[in-house]
């Protein structure tokens, strides 16, 4: 598939990614749904928007931009993105969380082309990131590392001693994007350990903050493209996103954080998500 | 007698022995090992001093990174390094690395299959008057447990150094464990030294039978002294540096364990997963044979000096002829 869609493409491109994350976790019988249902434009933003520079022919492109997965449990839909991407064929997608298959139940390095590390427990992809980004300043690279992380690993320490490091290194050559969905295993994030004031607390760190509608793709596309023309920060985009979006019984339920439908459910699902084929509205739209 | 075939040191019994700490020979050897490939860095997490890595700081300043107090992000970070084509020397006090970090270590290094060499200096009771907080007791157990990690214990200064070098060229990620205390130097640069390879340091009478002491790091120079006056006493052992923790040097202990009565293992590790518990592990499958052994029993340090610590804890070359003899009686 193309690097760089139209907007309407993009958007036209959301249901069908949606559908195809419920449709792999019903298979898969178990996982986790809301947040990379939530995710989707972020994703295809960055990897369909004309940002991020890859060859899924030579995944270990040495130029490549690096997109670190922090968050291991938005798997779903970064095998589906690669998939269309043309790292691997769709038809894996199946073989989701099965016996022997590549498509482990958190992102496995080794398994899968186009996966630059392995996550699953939190609060590490940034680190790992921060590594990347010094490592191409050390051989003057000129790669961007993007770090996905979710807003729960955003209670980690050792998320906040990368953000001091990258801080203190003025890396420009990072970018993460933060998708605040505001649930977490436990509850809404503000109930279970509030993050707030997230953005102030970047800042301090002196890292430039960016805060987009997690759902418009344009917003999206702008931030980032403005994070790769600010120099001497690090940036952070805030993705203020809806958990489950596209399905209405998922939408701001927490408890859909790490569930999957049955097949009643995701027959249901599947329909709404039919039915709104380009018409995921964000609060702009 | 001393194993007269690898070149120890001959003054190694001798008052003036020289004595030099293996974090120091390791700091010196990271330096050439910087020279060598343009790809080693260093990450240090505020004890770099300590650590000996300020000689590669300051000789290159551009390949040195400073994580401050943040022992789980320098593993992440050099997990990202790395990946990147980097060959990162990672290096903190034991207890704090693979201590505080040890989930980083296992999912973004050895999960990941990204190479590191992770230096714990500080390690065991030689860390003296700092006490029990500091003294690393289980850190073999925490590292030799993980996939993709080998794990390596220098007995002494010289051994270190070419420990890190060869640890840079190793297929898999190294944990290098080192000590704070100077011990005497017992190797001279002529001994060979290799990752996955163990030596006998001491060898028995011809035709024997006894006690093979398995001893690491700082406490295999109070095996040697045990062995040489035990030898005054009319008792003949034999003494492994078992350098190689992880993988084991299955080919020598194997033979050694086919040639002995029993072994006695010593270590300034927790009993429990530790040095002895490796050797355990291979023979009890392949030649069992009766193991004793010496370490600590499930308790933690104290302040006190190197000296003090070890002959409290009975690790020191008067516990170690104490056991032999022992285990002789009931063997």
């Amino acid at each position: 598939m193309q690097k760089n869609l139209s907007e309407k493409e993009l958007k036209k491109l959301a249901p069908e990614i949606r559908s195809k994350i419920i449709e792999i976790l019903e298979k898969a019988g178990s996982g986790h749904c809301a947040g990379p249902l939530g995710a989707v434009e972020i994703y295809l933003s960055l990897y369909f928007g004309g940002i991020l520079n890859y060859d899924p022919h030579h995944p270990d492109w040495p130029e490549r931009d690096r997109v670190v997965v922090s968050n291991g449990h938005y798997a779903p839909l970064l095998y589906i993105i690669l998939a269309y991407a043309g790292f691997f064929a769709k038809k894996e997608l199946e073989t989701l969380r099965k016996i022997s298959s590549p498509l482990q139940g958190h992102p496995h390095r080794l398994s899968l082309p186009g996966i630059e590390t392995s996550s699953g427990p939190v609060g590490e992809g940034l680190s790992q990131a921060v590594g990347m980004a010094l490592a191409a300043k050390m051989d003057k690279k000129k790669y961007q590392v993007y770090c996905l992380m979710g807003d729960g690993e955003q209670q980690c320490g050792n998320t906040w001693e990368a953000v001091m490091l990258a801080g203190k290194h003025k890396l420009d050559n990072l970018t993460a994007i933060i998708d605040r969905n505001n649930i977490q295993i436990d509850g809404f994030t503000e109930n279970v350990m509030p993050l707030e004031p997230l953005k102030e607390k970047y800042e301090s760190f002196n890292w430039k903050v960016l805060e987009v509608d997690g759902h418009n793709i344009s917003e999206i596309i702008s931030a980032l493209k403005a994070a790769r023309s600010i120099f001497v920060k690090p940036v952070v985009i805030i993705a203020h996103t809806i958990p489950g979006k596209g399905v209405n019984f998922m939408e701001w339920e927490y408890l859909w954080h790490g569930k999957v439908p049955n097949s009643k459910q995701a027959e249901e699902a599947l329909r709404q998500l039919r039915r709104m084929k380009g018409k995921i509205n964000s609060e702009l739209d | 007698m001393l194993n007269n075939k690898i070149f120890l040191n001959p003054k190694i019994f001798s008052p003036d022995v020289p004595r030099k700490a293996s974090r120091d020979g390791f700091g010196e050897g990271l330096v050439v090992a910087g020279e060598k490939n343009k790809n080693v860095v260093a990450l240090c997490a505020d004890v770099t001093e300590s650590v000996r890595m300020h000689l590669f700081r300051d000789r290159f300043p551009k390949r040195f990174i400073e994580l401050g107090i943040a022992e789980q992000n320098m593993i992440g970070v050099a997990s990202g390094l790395a990946a990147s084509g980097k060959i990162p020397v990672v290096g903190s006090y034991a207890v704090f690395s693979p201590g505080r970090n040890w989930e980083q270590i296992r999912t973004t290094i050895c999960y990941n299959q990204q190479k590191i060499i992770l230096v714990g200096s500080h390690a065991g009771l030689n860390v003296g008057p700092d006490g029990g907080s500091h003294q690393a007791l289980e850190d073999i157990a925490l590292t030799r447990v993980l996939p993709f990690m080998s794990v390596v214990i220098p007995a002494d200064a010289i051994e270190a150094r070419k420990a890190i070098l060869q640890a840079v060229d190793y297929p898999t990620a190294v944990y290098l464990r080192l000590a704070r205390a100077k011990s005497p130097l017992i190797t001279t640069e002529k001994t060979p030294f290799a990752i996955g390879k163990s030596q006998v340091f001491w060898l028995p009478e011809e035709n024997f039978s006894g006690i093979t002491v398995i001893a690491c790091g700082y406490l295999v120079f109070e095996a040697l002294k045990a062995a040489q006056e035990l030898e005054k006493e009319g008792i003949s052992i034999a003494v492994i540096n078992n350098s190689a923790v992880k993988p084991l040097d299955e080919e020598l202990i194997l033979q050694w364990a086919k040639k002995s009565k029993a072994f006695v293992t010593v270590e300034e590790h927790q009993i429990t997963g530790g040095v002895g518990s490796a050797v355990a592990e291979f023979l009890v499958q392949n030649h069992p044979l009766p193991i004793y052994f010496m370490g600590m029993k499930d308790s933690f340090g104290e302040s006190g000096t190197a000296k003090e610590l070890i002959s409290k804890y009975r690790l020191d070359k008067e516990a170690i002829k104490e056991k032999v003899k022992e285990v002789l009686k009931f063997t």
